[in-house]
């Protein structure tokens, strides 16, 4: 079960209080997009075995929505950032490029 | 035969004696007994019978890894199936029965004999009850079923009752052997918050069986020490009879207690589920004895040797009076030197090793036992009973050199570190070739939310097989941990004396030549009956993979799930497939260790708190007057509200009827009541739903419907304009917290910029559906308002008060009555129900339930959702096209419901329909069309989703979807029904009663 830190109340939150989004920063298509674009936002989600951007919210805390960066395969959690972001933050970037130099970028 | 020894045995107390029973039989036991060693001591050797072959089982083991000993304990709401008796502590009033036989436990009509046996092979079940396809509902199913489990499930209520704690610790220790002690004693110096979990009941773990010397003297005064100083630490918390079950991510551990196991009834809950959250975990679990494979090795009376040692040391059991030992290693010489110090005769080593010089071989030739090197045993005499065995060359191919009487055999085949705990969340293994098994891979270790590692193996658990290793191992390990977790610590070791052990000799075939007769009686699973030739045909067969093959053998499937054993299996397939064994690998660890009983997963959640109700003001009023009950997500709504000498069909007629003639109310303070606050809120609710709701005046509701991005509908609700920046939407009664979080998503991390409040205030307020063609009167009569046509038309609201009540009384109609909803205040929600109810009792006031909801609201032909929607259905289906608006460049759902296939013409969609013979279409009735589809099943042209006879127009009414939707009004069509036949329906307008809605028109 994991522990992700809500980055609006400061709560190192338990998986139990929070529920999943899955994933992060995706753009949505909608009216006049192409048949691709909108099968691609509905339907194409990432797998990785390594680094992941998801989306969390503290449902059974302060119920706001939260973005983490994790590695699925060794549970290291990289870093939390608000949902207001259309982009990971760029030391949070850095971090994941120091550990992982391999990492291909969030995108 | 096996008996209990005068003296000796260091956790018996035989000044306490304990009366118990084995299928029905009175035993007497001691005070500090397993059940298993109380049973050897009353030569009770055969214990059960193997699954597939009914084979005589005895005890193999005396701990977690026991494969055979497995009973029904206690009875009534107390019976437990499937329990090991290795890790059964005694009581006085015991009661165990074994299982798995038939007509008892001595004589099995099941038993397989040698011949048939041939006809049970690996795959078996695979390769028989594939065809013919008749022949499994009427032949093997009922076979399978029968002999298939072992113990009974229990039939009646458990009448104990379980509990979760939860902990939080810098250093949790799972395994309180010396390792585990010496950890403790290092992490507990460092000031770190420590837990150290034991699954027994006692401190020390296999270093007093051993013999082991500590810091000079016996290893048990080590330990008391050891107990005694962490006691003392206030930082230390110790846990016996508690078992980690499972490691999991970012340093979660489940472990079960036994509290009141051997105290039933006491009041006390029988197990505790520890809910742990750790910085670092160190394992030290110890190593578990592997049998050797030779024929016969399943005969009771063969055990290994290390189990044999302990119930002579621990409990003073002998397992026999003539013991053979049979090894392939030096660990083994330590039983044949413990029998014999307790006065029992050792025949015979036979050690598979060419060359044996170590220093205990000596100190047992020195005794006087007689060691043979490079032998085997080509064969193991006996039926329930070992009564000797017969000697080979190990290099051989079985040719017997002597025969030998006994009646006990003590194997050994190495020790196995348990590495499960390691494994759980992805530690990984390395191969020790030296002693022939995997442990803890350091470099690869389960890592926690840092990225770090969080678990540190110690002792035998990493593959330390001495106590000097251990005890070196575990204050290492316990200073690792601690300064993981923040803390200085000083790796500090208490000294062992260390008798050198010369190396053992991987031995997986006992003799290595041995051919497909003695293979065919060579056990590696006990339990499945799982035999060295198994799993070589398993090979031959093509099966390659270790998890592959242990799903068509079934080694390892059984109750101890491969502890025993399957590290035995693994090199016999290895070898089978001529690769090495690292190569082969192992299966995969999962958590729980041992088995964890059902009841301590669900705690205290059962009965009335099985989960939290949710409950209006005015429930306590429902029950008070016989509220037949439905749940409605975590509401429970009344259904009906019978009287006396009425079914519930009965009571929803009457409801019905009585709504649409006179007056009816309704607890509707379910429904859900969102308030949208904001600048933006109206461009908000623009995209939230299809329709357009920034236009709506102040004063106005409207019907909205939402969509999933997809398109397809989700819910709907009225939406009344409160204010110039406010909105209150209704929801579906099991769709506000839903609706709710899916507003926040948009909100919170879509638009984000845009200024709107939410707030899911549906139990702030209790709502009242007041409905019928009395409505206006009583509430009239309760007066403070004006509710008149004029002053309150349709589709507006309005505050108020009634009766002196502060009321919002919205004029929507989900029945097509004459119909108010007033909402008001929770905490006065229960007077105002009763207040209508006396003012409405002139007026024929009756409470009706969600049943006459349904039924009223199908009469006037509304949709439902849940009922008419499944998740793939778009508005347009439900011809609910006038609901969504065309002007609006987006809203969620709205490209979702341009994909070409949403578009199809050929899509089914909403219309009513009416039985020929007035009878009522079955729920989930298809309506069939000519042909078939390409798997050859019949064609399929529409379906029912909301069926009901209808008291007010006194026939069957049903909504469904067809294909071609209104254009087929006029047609007959056939919907099936569930005994096969047919029966032929009108399609006619979805809405059966008051079509130009003059009812509502007052």
């Amino acid at each position: 079960m994991l522990i992700l830190e809500c980055p609006y109340c400061g709560v190192k939150a338990e998986e139990t209080e929070l529920t999943p989004g899955y994933e992060a920063h995706l753009k949505r298509f909608g009216p006049g997009s192409s048949d691709t674009e909108f099968e691609d936002y509905m339907f194409a989600r990432k797998n990785p075995k390594g680094v992941h951007f998801e989306r969390w919210r503290h449902v059974y805390g302060c119920g706001k929505w939260f973005l983490a960066a994790r590695d699925t395969n060794t549970l290291e959690v990289f870093g939390t950032y608000p949902a207001q972001s259309s982009a990971p933050p760029a030391d949070l970037q850095d971090k994941i490029k120091a550990k992982r130099p391999d990492w291909k970028g969030y995108k | 035969m096996s008996t209990r020894l005068s003296k000796g045995g260091r956790l018996i107390d035989r000044s306490a004696p304990q009366e118990f029973s084995f299928n029905g039989k009175a035993m007497r036991g001691l005070q500090g007994d397993s059940l298993a060693s109380a049973l050897l001591a009353n030569d009770q050797m055969l214990l059960g019978r193997s699954f597939k072959y009914h084979r005589p089982r005895g005890l193999v083991a005396a701990g977690p890894e026991e494969p055979n000993a497995i009973v029904g304990l206690g009875r009534d709401g107390r019976f437990e199936p499937n329990q090991r008796v290795t890790t059964t502590e005694l009581f006085d009033g015991l009661e165990a029965a074994s299982q798995n036989h038939w007509p008892s436990l001595e004589f099995d009509v099941g038993v397989i004999n040698n011949t048939l046996a041939r006809f049970l092979p690996g795959g078996f079940y695979y390769k028989t009850f594939m065809w013919p396809r008749a022949a499994w509902k009427h032949l093997f199913e009922p076979i399978i079923r029968r002999s298939a489990g072992l113990g009974k499930a229990p039939t009646a209520r458990d009448a104990d009752r379980y509990e979760y704690t939860y902990s939080f610790c810098d250093v949790l220790i799972l395994g309180g052997g010396i390792a585990g002690l010496q950890a403790a004693l290092v992490a507990g110096a460092s000031g770190a918050r420590v837990m150290l979990l034991e699954q027994a009941a006692h401190w020390g773990g296999r270093a007093p069986v051993d013999g082991d010397v500590i810091e000079g003297g016996p290893a048990d005064v080590w330990i008391n020490n050891a107990v005694q100083t962490l006691a003392g630490l206030e930082n230390v918390t110790m846990k016996l009879r508690t078992m980690g079950a499972g490691v999991y991510d970012h340093g979660y551990v489940l472990a079960e207690e036994k509290v009141a196991d051997t105290t039933p009834g006491d009041g006390r809950p029988k197990k505790r589920l520890w809910r742990i959250r750790a910085k670092q975990i160190v394992t030290a679990t110890g190593a578990i004895e592997r049998p050797l494979s030779f024929a016969g090795n399943d005969i009771p009376g063969v055990m290994l040797a290390g189990s044999l040692r302990e119930f002579v040391v621990n409990y003073a059991v002998s397992a026999g009076d003539r013991t053979v030992v049979v090894t392939n290693n030096d660990d083994a010489y330590r039983t044949a030197i413990a029998l014999v110090q307790a006065g029992l005769s050792v025949p015979c080593i036979v050690d598979a090793r060419a060359s044996v010089t170590g220093d205990l071989p000596a100190k047992a030739r020195a005794m006087g036992i007689r060691v043979e090197a490079g032998r085997a045993i080509a064969k193991v005499k006996g039926g329930k009973r070992v009564t000797g065995v017969s000697l080979c060359a190990q290099a051989g191919q079985g040719a017997v050199l002597e025969e030998i009487s006994c009646d006990a055999v003590a194997m050994s085949g190495g020790w196995s570190p348990v590495v499960h705990l390691w494994s759980h969340c992805g530690g990984k293994l390395v191969w020790d070739k030296t002693h022939a098994h995997f442990r803890p891979d350091a470099t690869r270790p389960p890592t926690g939310a840092d990225g770090l590692a969080m678990v540190v193996p110690v002792g035998n658990a990493n593959g330390m097989m001495t106590a000097a290793d251990a005890l070196v191992c575990g204050a290492k390990g316990g200073a690792a941990a601690a300064e993981a977790a923040g803390f200085k610590a000083e790796a500090v070791a208490a000294v062992a004396d260390a008798a050198p052990e010369a190396d053992m000799e991987a031995v997986w075939i006992m003799p290595q030549g041995a051919g497909p007769a003695l293979k065919a009686k060579m056990w590696l699973d006990y339990q499945n009956d799982v035999k060295v030739s198994d799993v070589q045909l398993a090979a031959r067969e093509g099966y390659t993979s270790v998890e592959h093959t242990k799903r068509y053998t079934t080694l390892g499937m059984a109750t101890d799930q491969g502890k025993l054993s399957n590290i035995n299996g693994l090199a016999v397939l290895a070898d089978a497939l001529h690769e090495e064994i690292p190569q082969v690998g192992t299966t995969t660890f999962r958590p729980p260790y041992a088995p964890v009983t059902l009841g301590a997963l669900a705690g205290e959640s059962r009965g009335d708190i099985f989960q939290p109700l949710r409950k209006t003001p005015m429930h306590a009023w429902h029950e008070a007057n016989h509220a037949y009950f439905e749940p409605v997500g975590l509401w429970r709504r009344p259904y009906t509200f019978p009287r006396a000498g009425e079914n519930h069909e009965q009571a929803v007629h009457r409801e019905v009827i009585n709504t649409r003639t006179n007056l009816g109310l309704l607890d509707a303070s379910t429904l859900g009541k969102i308030i949208v606050k904001g600048p933006d809120a109206g461009k908000f609710l623009d995209m939230l739903y299809t329709g357009v709701m920034s236009t709506l005046p102040v004063g106005k509701c409207r019907y909205g419907l939402m969509c999933s991005e997809q398109g397809f509908l989700s819910d709907d609700g009225v939406v009344a304009r409160i204010d110039e920046d406010t909105w209150l939407c209704h929801t579906t009664s099991g769709g506000a917290d839903r609706i709710h979080a899916w507003m926040e998503d948009w909100l919170q991390c879509e638009w984000w910029d845009w200024q709107v409040y939410t707030a899911n205030v549906t139990e702030q307020l209790a709502q009242v559906a007041v409905v019928g063609p009395n409505a206006r009167k009583v509430l009239e009569k309760l007066g403070g308002m004006d509710v008149s046509k004029e002053a309150l038309p349709f589709m507006q609201w309005a505050d108020g008060t009634l009766g002196g009540f502060p009321a919002r009384v919205y004029r929507i109609s989900f029945s097509g009555e004459l119909s108010y909803e007033v909402a008001v205040p929770a905490s006065v929600g229960l007077a105002f129900w009763e207040a209508l109810h006396a003012a409405g009792a002139e007026f024929g006031a009756m409470v009706y339930g969600t049943e006459a909801l349904h039924i009223m609201r199908a009469e006037k032909g509304f949709i439902m959702i849940g009922d008419e929607t499944d998740g793939t259905i778009i508005p347009q289906d439900l011809n609910l096209g006038w609901a969504i608006s065309k002007k609006k460049a987006d809203y969620l759902g709205k490209r979702g419901q341009e994909r070409n296939f949403l578009a199809s013409p050929d899509r089914w969609k909403l219309a009513g329909f009416e039985t020929l013979d007035g009878s009522v279409v079955q729920d989930g009735a298809y309506i069939p069309s000519a042909g078939k589809n390409a798997n050859g099943q019949g064609n399929t042209q529409g379906r029912v989703t909301s069926t009901y006879y209808s008291p007010t127009l006194k026939k069957g009414i049903a909504m469904g979807l067809i294909k071609g939707g209104l254009d087929r009004i006029g047609d007959v069509v056939e919907f099936t029904t569930i005994t096969g036949g047919v029966v032929k329906a009108k399609v006619v307008d979805p809405v059966f009663y008051d079509k130009d809605g003059e009812k509502n028109n007052v």
